[in-house]
């Protein structure tokens, strides 16, 4: 494997870590969403707050991470992305202020219309978010970006495809928080674990049916991408739908396990099944991992931080979930 | 006036002034929120151990609030340092495209500090009721040394902005090798870094002494408020005069490394000796306007003689000349005017507490140090104004002009206006559910002071 190739691969393992942690918090502002008026939706939102308070800013961390590696190791890729495609990634940073500052201050807060108008930002921004991240994700298979940079503001991005995979990001959220919040709901809430096992189930039949759509999507849009992810990448998305089968499986029979991984498995297949798909192009097919690699010593660098991440980070990220998961963190106060 | 200095001379150039105006607006709104990352922690920690040492209530109240406050400030803070990681892709592509693998390196470092202060963060926030109070307060320490740290990485980037080096081009102008150890250690990283770390601990110091002195003014001279101001105010009056002299010694550094900026933010026109050390006033090609001058002043600071000699802008070519010199000269004098007067408020409490142990009984002392922290602000600002209006019109300081920088995208004023609404919706609301807060445990008032860590305490006993 070259330092370049290498240096993609952390770059994947981050967006897999915010597709799973990131994904989920903003499907859990997508069940927020559609959670019903003040009372009838008010359990489901204290689930919500409880699960996502301690660590949101902590799973938001791995995006910042993306963009860095993106611009520290391979800059033209990220020049040309964001020369192209500013108006889905400023729509998505303007939903990124929107949701943090809408459910920070809705916890702080005590009028029932301020947290209302809050509640309602924090969670309609958590559904528009991942779409426009989602067609950028799509415009970016679809071959859409040119490696120079500075493609069309408009026609890169509304296309079937990425709308698809926008649609897409913002199901297979909803689908892992569900899962994830049968999980959170079920230390002693019997009523909130059967009402996010319904929904897990609902979810993970529209981000099937999206992932099948996609597929069609993708023969016609992104040749390149559907002809290697119906080749080399065929493991990983046999691998996908196989754990979503059996998550629904289990779903349906009221198992108890292994939710979580079942769930965790089948978003992480898709995103590497995407990253064997498009190898060896960053952007399909115009620029080639290696052709957008920084220098050496970048690489290096960017391995040893990647190491030194995974040695402090990982262990304190495992310590704050373990304590939210024992309960030791408190989120009302 | 100084506004009218950044007006664009051509209309195609309107595109990068809307560019730089959104950067600097977007810059200026999330450092008061860094600092508040960078030295609140520190603050909280002290409050926490005397708190935890002492058996003390009241310090382990005002620890607790102001993590809760820290909540709310930290997630501002989040999304707005979001914001500025997309414009470098948004307003500055070639900036990036030509430079990422060089200074990027810095962003992968911060990146660590900001995910290990945003987990323990979490921790310590949400780890009041139910962890044992010494392994609560160690959950807190790490910030301290994350903001640091993270203050120390964001800073050596811009400080290779300035002072650029540790790679190498080709002749199409790419990089194509990278030392890493010398982009982040390059000659500005020593008293830019301090200068910043110094500046996030007095901006706390005297924004979070003020929110208390203001308290006092009201009548409210309770134990807790008395603390609420010291402990802050104790902090940024050690860092105070620290400050004066790193601010000192790094004029004197920006004098020998980047004249330009520097014969800008103190009006020094022609290249000599002698040079007269200017105190407000408007600078115009025919020399200042309006100003207090003291002869050879400057040239003794610079190099501690008059005969020092000192470039004027008549030694940088045209079109390397900063603009706006009038706004980086007001900007300077302010910053190190607002400094004087802390240092001034640093001695005040100082002698008093040396004479009494206790702060001065003055209400003049409790109104300097309300406006302490927003004055703290200000000089904040306009250190960031010199530093980065002053390096113009390079973006990397003789490499590459913020012209060739600047993204092709059109619609820059209209983004900007939306930033401009969105962030003062932010702002608004920040304010409004801290003074909510505050309001609350007002009215609440003594019961709720009594055991920040009472599961603990009842299930002891």
């Amino acid at each position: 494997m070259s330092k370049a190739d290498a240096a993609a691969a952390i770059l994947w393992v981050g967006a897999t870590f915010y597709a799973l942690f990131g994904g989920a918090d903003f499907g859990g502002g997508f069940w927020d969403l559609v959670a019903g008026w003040d009372e009838r939706g008010q359990r489901p939102r204290d689930v919500i707050q409880r699960s996502l308070t301690p660590v949101w800013e902590a799973n938001h961390v791995w995006l910042i991470f993306v963009l860095v590696v993106l611009w520290t190791a391979f800059p033209s890729a990220f020049s040309a992305i964001f020369t192209t495609l500013y108006v889905p990634i400023a729509l998505a940073a303007l939903g990124i202020v929107l949701r943090g500052a809408g459910f920070a201050f809705r916890k702080s807060i005590v009028g029932l219309r301020e947290r209302r108008a809050m509640g309602a930002t924090f969670a309609i921004s958590s559904v528009l978010t991942p779409f426009f991240m989602g067609t950028v994700v799509g415009a970016i298979a679809a071959g859409n970006v040119p490696a120079e940079g500075n493609g069309d503001a408009f026609s890169s991005w509304l296309q079937p495809l990425p709308l698809l995979i926008g649609a897409m990001f913002v199901a297979s959220g909803a689908y892992l928080a569900a899962v994830f919040l049968v999980g959170d709901a079920r230390r002693g809430d019997h009523e909130m674990e059967s009402y996010f096992e319904r929904r897990a189930l609902g979810a993970a039949v529209v981000a099937g049916a999206l992932a099948i759509a996609g597929l069609f999507a993708l023969h016609s849009e992104a040749r390149y991408v559907f002809d290697r992810l119906t080749a080399e990448g065929l493991p990983l998305v046999v691998l996908s739908l196989l754990c979503g089968a059996a998550l629904l499986i289990v779903l349906v029979r009221g198992g108890r396990r292994p939710l979580r991984p079942l769930a965790a498995g089948a978003v992480i297949a898709v995103v590497w099944g995407w990253g064997v798909a498009q190898f060896p192009y960053l952007l399909p097919t115009s620029l080639r991992i290696d052709q957008a690699a920084a220098p050496d010593a970048t690489m290096t660098t960017v391995f040893i931080v990647f190491a030194v991440a995974a040695v402090v980070v990982l262990p304190s990220l495992g310590l704050l979930y373990t304590l939210a998961q024992k309960d030791l963190l408190e989120s009302d106060h | 006036m100084p506004l009218l200095d950044l007006l664009p001379l051509a209309a195609s150039e309107s595109n990068l002034l809307a560019a730089r105006e959104q950067m600097a607006f977007t810059l200026a709104f999330h450092i008061v929120l860094s600092c508040i990352g960078v030295a609140l922690p520190a603050t909280m920690m002290v409050a926490n151990y005397v708190g935890l040492k002492k058996g003390d209530e009241h310090a382990l109240e005002l620890a607790k609030r102001w993590s809760k406050a820290m909540a709310v400030t930290f997630a501002v803070g989040a999304v707005t340092g979001t914001v500025l990681s997309f414009e470098f892709g948004l307003l500055w592509p070639e900036f990036m495209d030509r430079f990422g693998a060089a200074f990027g390196v810095a962003f992968a470092i911060e990146g660590i500090f900001f995910f290990v202060e945003a987990i323990f963060l979490a921790v310590y926030i949400y780890g009041w009721k139910r962890l044992a109070p010494w392994a609560h307060f160690w959950s807190g320490v790490p910030m301290v040394i994350t903001g640091i740290g993270g203050a120390f990485s964001v800073v050596a980037a811009n400080a290779w902005m300035n002072q650029p080096q540790g790679f190498t081009l080709n002749a199409a102008g790419e990089v194509v090798d990278v030392e890493p150890l010398k982009v982040l250690f390059n000659p500005a990283t020593g008293y830019e870094v301090a200068h910043m770390v110094l500046a996030a601990y007095m901006v706390v110091g005297f924004l979070v002494a003020s929110i208390y002195a203001v308290g006092m003014l009201k009548g409210r001279r309770d134990r807790l408020h008395r603390l609420g101001l010291v402990i802050p105010l104790t902090i940024a009056c050690i860092a105070t005069p620290v400050q004066l002299f790193v601010g000192d010694t790094a004029a004197r550094e920006i004098a020998a490394d980047q004249p330009a900026k520097f014969a800008a933010m103190e009006c020094i026109y022609e290249t000599g000796p002698d040079q007269t050390e200017y105190f407000g006033g408007i600078c115009t090609e025919d020399g200042v306007k309006g100003a207090i001058g003291i002869p050879g002043l400057d040239s003794f600071l610079v190099g501690w003689s008059t005969d020092t000699k000192v470039i004027g802008l008549n030694s940088i070519p045209d079109d390397e000349e900063p603009p706006a010199h009038t706004l980086l000269h007001l900007s300077f004098d302010a910053m190190v005017g607002i400094g004087s007067a802390l240092l001034g408020l640093a001695l005040w409490f100082a002698l008093a507490w040396w004479k009494r142990r206790d702060i001065p009984q003055t209400p003049w002392f409790l109104r300097a140090v309300s406006v302490s922290g927003g004055a703290a602000i200000v000089a904040l600002w306009c250190g960031w104004i010199v530093t980065e209006v002053g390096r113009q019109p390079w973006i990397v300081n003789g490499y590459m002009r913020t012209s060739e920088a600047v993204t092709e995208a059109e619609g820059i004023w209209f983004t900007f206006g939306l930033v401009l609404l969105l962030y003062a919706g932010l702002g608004t609301g920040a304010v409004l559910v801290l003074r909510g807060m505050s309001r609350r445990w007002r009215e609440k008032g003594a019961e709720e002071v009594q055991s920040p860590y009472a599961p603990q305490a009842e299930e002891a006993s």
